[in-house]
């Protein structure tokens, strides 16, 4: 699946988790100028992983200390602002609130 | 003699107990761990600041919220063996348990963020989810003759999800009541990307934000407060200046979680979403703020949650297998200032929707909307809390969520719930 025939919502996030693969994370990344190292990958794996396990998207906080990237580190990989980048190129859900 | 230890006798806590004391015999104790001699109504924290709440209304002795049967150990908890199935106490020796229930909520973790706890705190820096704090911003509040009040959310998850919202709503209400709202600029800060998150609350109550006048500044990670100079700083370098900072600190769970196989980094108890079950050790489960789960941290959660899990804990003791039961399900008012409020009611796959509550077509709640009717409930639901919902008394309201009601239409137009 690539990102011409991935259905994404109003937003950009992807509207079916099960599209995502490694190959669409780069294009997705491409397209948010983001060219992605193993550093990006780490942090990530590690969000996939914390909203595979709770389903709940995860906090900048809880990715820094279970990846042990400081969050300075983080916004340096995602400069445009990494909730909302993470999110976007791991395939998960953005992080919100229940309004 | 079996025992069901319960850890916290916050409203998840004592609301178990309460559950669990009625469904079992004499057979069984059923105890409490909690150190602290007071009980409090936490939603009256919301109200404190702007003086329509006092303390002797919110606190109450724990032991008159305990019932006969449940025995309170007024001690800490120390460390966990779920091997050995014993809680270590600070003080106390050690209790055994036959099933536990960690019940020990969250707290707010000032210390987490550069200079928050510096010379500012509780002079122009304040929280209001503890007691302590929320009367010093009281205080803060009616000494206050205009400038920029700063609403800032640090980090989710965060107790009481919308209650920051609530204040810049209140606040914008005492300040207009006080006369000095044209004197006040009125900053709401988040990390995420919007006051309101979900697609029909964004197009549906953008309003209130617009009509308020409140400035909101998305996507500001708070990386410190300078005290001295009265600004925070995010970690990509904006700089939000404040004459009075109310913040909701990152919140963690219980310091006897941190950094065991039960929690994760922030302390928080990996639980079953459905089952309510902690994942990594058996015969322990999980209520209310402690959990790891996407549901909202709030009482009506633990209430829900409560209804749940005696069910569970009883399968558990018979040895039948735990059903998938809890739906994530919330309820909660939304205080919108000048006399409204709204309700919202939702679950893990629905997003709040309008429509009529409990009863569909008749309400009388409004659901999604301002109204009068739902601040009228939200200021006598305190009755409901100490009468109803702590001592776990039937309440007429389904633990799981229901679209009964519910306008499913609006959030179809906007691509699905």
């Amino acid at each position: 699946m690539s990102l011409e025939n991935v259905q994404t919502d109003a937003e950009g996030y992807l509207a079916n988790r099960d599209d995502w693969s490694e190959e669409l994370a780069t294009e997705l990344a491409t397209t948010m100028g983001v060219s992605l190292t193993d550093e990006h990958w780490k942090v990530l794996n590690t969000a996939r992983a914390i909203d595979a396990e709770s389903g709940a998207s995860p906090g900048l906080r809880k990715i820094s200390k279970r990846s042990e990237t400081p969050i300075k580190a983080i916004y340096k990989l995602f400069p445009e602002g990494p909730a909302k980048a993470i999110a976007k190129i791991a395939g998960i859900p953005k992080p919100k609130s229940c309004l | 003699m079996k025992t069901i230890l319960i850890l916290g006798a916050g409203t998840a806590g004592t609301a178990i107990a309460h559950k669990m004391r009625r469904r079992l015999s004499n057979d069984w104790d059923v105890a409490v761990v909690d150190p602290s001699s007071t009980h409090l109504y936490q939603p009256g924290l919301l109200f404190l600041p702007f003086g329509d709440e006092t303390e002797e209304r919110i606190v109450r002795e724990r032991g008159s919220t305990l019932g006969k049967g449940i025995t309170w150990h007024k001690d800490a908890v120390k460390a966990i063996d779920t091997e050995q199935r014993r809680v270590e106490l600070v003080e106390g020796e050690p209790l055994s348990y036959d099933f536990l229930i960690i019940a020990s909520g969250t707290e707010i973790r000032p210390d987490m963020i550069d200079g928050m706890t510096g010379p500012g705190w509780h002079e122009s820096v304040f929280d209001f989810y503890t007691l302590e704090g929320a009367k010093a911003l009281q205080k803060a509040l009616a000494n206050f003759e205009g400038g920029r009040l700063v609403i800032n959310v640090v980090e989710m998850p965060i107790k009481c999800p919308v209650a920051p919202l609530e204040f810049a709503f209140l606040a914008d209400w005492y300040l207009t009541k006080r006369g000095i709202r044209d004197k006040t600029e009125l900053v709401y800060a988040t990390p995420l990307d919007g006051a309101f998150t979900k697609p029909l609350a964004s197009k549906t109550l953008g309003y209130l934000l617009e009509n308020k006048g409140i400035q909101v500044e998305t996507e500001f990670m708070t990386g410190e407060v300078d005290s001295e100079k009265n600004l925070i700083r995010s970690y990509d370098e904006r700089e939000v200046p404040y004459d009075l900072l109310v913040t909701i600190p990152p919140h963690m769970g219980a310091g006897f979680l941190e950094d065991t196989d039960l929690a994760d980094e922030l302390a928080f108890v990996a639980t079953d979403p459905h089952t309510l079950a902690a994942k990594n050790a058996e015969r322990v489960f999980v209520i209310g703020d402690a959990t790891d789960l996407p549901s909202s941290k709030a009482g009506s959660v633990a209430h829900f949650q409560a209804d749940l899990m005696t069910e569970n804990i009883l399968r558990a003791i018979e040895g039948k297998e735990l059903e998938p039961t809890f739906d994530g399900h919330s309820n909660c008012f939304v205080e919108t200032g000048h006399g409204k409020a709204m309700l919202i009611d939702f679950n893990y796959e629905t997003e709040p929707l309008p429509g009529q509550f409990p009863i569909p077509g008749l309400g009388p709640l409004p659901l999604l909307k301002e109204a009068r009717r739902n601040h009228w409930a939200k200021r006598l639901f305190r009755l409901v809390y100490w009468h109803g919902l702590l001592p776990a008394r039937p309440i007429p309201i389904s633990p799981t969520m229901s679209l009964a009601g519910k306008q499913l239409s609006a959030a179809a137009e906007l691509g699905g719930a």
